[in-house]
């Protein structure tokens, strides 16, 4: 079942993507089609099961405390869009 | 036979031996670059000048170890300094790093001499290398027919002898596939055995940087130079790195080979389904051990893997905003807007798709339904290959259901294009290492056989499909040339 434009322009607004309005059509329905497929799987029983979030059993990898090098703030610097006086610059925020 | 024709190990010996230059090694495969690359346009980047450079400086010095003076491409997902780096994407069309991916580190440091950046899906979403925002890739075998994807550019450069190797990435067959398409091998590495530090994320639980080469031996070659523990990568692991060359053995008697049934069931093309089961007979013919089993969750496989994928890729794409690199869109009057808008100009149709798929199956009312849930029948599906394993040494399937189809084909319904991971998005969900190895011929295109092994157990896998092309001349075929 294809998803209402209201749910589509809900989604895209968590995900901070502007949609025109065709694109709202096309994703309803595409959204819809993987979305339908993707319920098969609440045929299967899975209450004791435990979820498996990550192949490997770490965490918390730790280095030992000893100062490394740093890049280069100009390096960092050189893909900003906008940049000044050592900051990147943006828009209004509020 | 010209030395762009020749693999890796072979170039190797003519470089140690005086009978041949990197120079050389480097012209021949630039002369193939002319021939061939006006149609099959695996490159997004082609640096012939640097690679000219790097090759006769390395003549100067005569001393070629390892993968010295033998040229070789990066997907367009490796960071690499000072050189261009765009996932295929409007958002990094511009964007040069400062720095190199450990994998690309390790290769220079190897004296192996990049000749460019390799055509991809956007962002390493998709099937086929048509979803680069730039242009398709063509299949070197058929300039009608996709090189898969989406580490497309990396495999069909190989096939099509413009290269001797490639790196690729895999978060669900995106080396296998492409490899399988167009004729060449593809591994994907066990989960943490190569760092994934410096490649652009799609979905980080799943993706694994893997090599793509003409044969296995060079296979061997190649994962050797790469594998490791990289401190930057706390998911890379501190397992000993086994001597891969070594495994190259084409005795296998007593192996013990599964195919589960599930692989070879509806959706899979008759003939491509025949190549892999006379595939088999070979193995039983070189006294490996042959059983059908069971992997009983396959069917939950493709929705749980895309759901998991895409929400891992839409906390990837997050740091796509406008403000530190990539696209911005300098119309928006505050900051929300300027996000939105960068990113709604920036992506692609499919990449926007998987964000929007991925952010839903995330969002609050849904999370417990599909993500929770897709991550459960992971645990089930681990749990049914871990059961094979118990009693065999090697997993063997198609890897891709169908041979190359054929451009545009798959354009229309998201779904097709995402059956494409069918076969192999199980063993990325599982950690396990895959590879694609050319079994056999269907509509004069390549087929390809996908081995799994036990997580880090690659040179058990390795030895399987080194036997197998001990027995078989199926990789010395090239496009335009069969070899019968």
């Amino acid at each position: 079942m294809a998803l209402t434009i209201a749910e589509v322009e809900h989604v895209a607004m968590l995900a901070r993507i502007s949609l025109n309005q065709s694109e709202k059509e096309q994703f309803a329905l595409e959204l819809g089609l993987v979305l339908n497929y993707a319920d098969r799987l609440k045929s299967l029983q899975t209450d004791n099961i435990q979820p498996l979030d990550h192949i490997l059993p770490v965490s918390n990898v730790f280095r030992e405390d000893v100062v490394i090098g740093s890049p280069d703030r100009e390096d960092m610097f050189a893909n900003a869009p906008m940049a000044e006086d050592g900051q990147y610059r943006v828009p209004k925020i509020i | 036979m010209k030395l762009n024709d020749l693999s890796v190990h072979e170039l190797k010996n003519l470089l140690q031996s005086k009978q041949t230059s990197s120079e050389e090694i480097i012209k021949s495969c630039l002369e193939r670059i002319a021939e061939v690359e006006a149609e099959v346009k695996a490159f997004i980047t082609l640096l012939e000048d640097d690679a000219l450079k790097a090759a006769r400086n390395l003549d100067k010095k005569g001393e070629y170890q390892g993968l010295a003076g033998i040229p070789y491409g990066l997907k367009d997902n490796f960071c690499t300094s000072g050189i261009k780096t765009t996932c295929a994407s409007r958002m990094l069309e511009n964007y040069v790093p400062f720095y190199d991916a450990t994998a690309a580190r390790r290769l220079s440091e190897a004296d192996a001499i990049l000749m460019g950046k390799m055509n991809m899906d956007e962002f390493a979403m998709g099937n086929s290398t048509e979803l680069s925002a730039f242009f398709p890739t063509r299949n070197p075998w058929d300039h009608n027919r996709v090189p898969g994807g989406s580490s497309g550019g990396s495999a069909a450069a190989v096939a099509a002898g413009e290269i001797l190797f490639s790196l690729g990435t895999d978060s669900g067959s995106s080396i296998r596939q492409p490899a399988s398409f167009c004729g060449v091998v593809g591994l994907k590495p066990s989960y943490g055995r190569v760092s994934r530090w410096g490649v652009i994320g799609s979905a980080s639980s799943l993706d694994q940087v893997g090599v793509i080469t003409r044969d296995v031996t060079d296979c061997a070659l190649v994962l050797q130079a790469i594998a490791g523990k990289d401190p930057s990568d706390s998911t890379s692991v501190a397992l000993e790195v086994p001597d891969y060359s070594a495994s190259l053995k084409a005795d296998i008697k007593g192996l013990k080979i599964a195919y589960p049934r599930e692989y070879f069931q509806a959706g899979i093309d008759q003939h491509v389904k025949a190549c892999v089961m006379e595939a088999l007979k070979t193995y039983e013919s070189l006294g490996a051990i042959i059983d059908e089993v069971s992997l009983p969750h396959s069917e939950y496989a493709l929705p749980a893997f895309l759901l998991i994928a895409c929400a891992e890729a839409s906390a990837n794409m997050g740091k796509y905003d406008g403000v530190r690199f990539g696209l911005r869109d300098f119309s928006a009057d505050n900051v929300v807007d300027m996000y939105s808008q960068s990113r709604g100009l920036g992506f692609g149709t499919d990449v926007k798709r998987r964000i929007l798929l991925g952010t839903h199956a995330l969002s609050a009312g849904y999370y417990e339904d599909y993500y929770l849930k897709a991550l459960k029948v992971r645990r089930l599906l681990k749990n049914d290959f871990d059961k094979v394993f118990e009693n065999y040494d090697v997993i063997v399937a198609p890897t891709a259901p169908t041979v190359a189809f054929e451009l545009g084909a798959q354009s229309g319904d998201p779904l097709t294009m995402y059956m494409n991971d069918i076969l192999t998005g199980s063993t990325n969900m599982a950690g396990l290492p895959g590879m694609s190895i050319p079994c056999g011929f269907v509509q004069e295109m390549p087929v390809g056989m996908h081995l799994i092994g036990k997580p880090f157990d690659e040179p058990t896998m390795l030895k399987a499909a080194y036997a197998f092309e001990q027995a078989t001349s199926f990789h010395l075929s090239r496009p335009g040339r069969r070899v019968r």
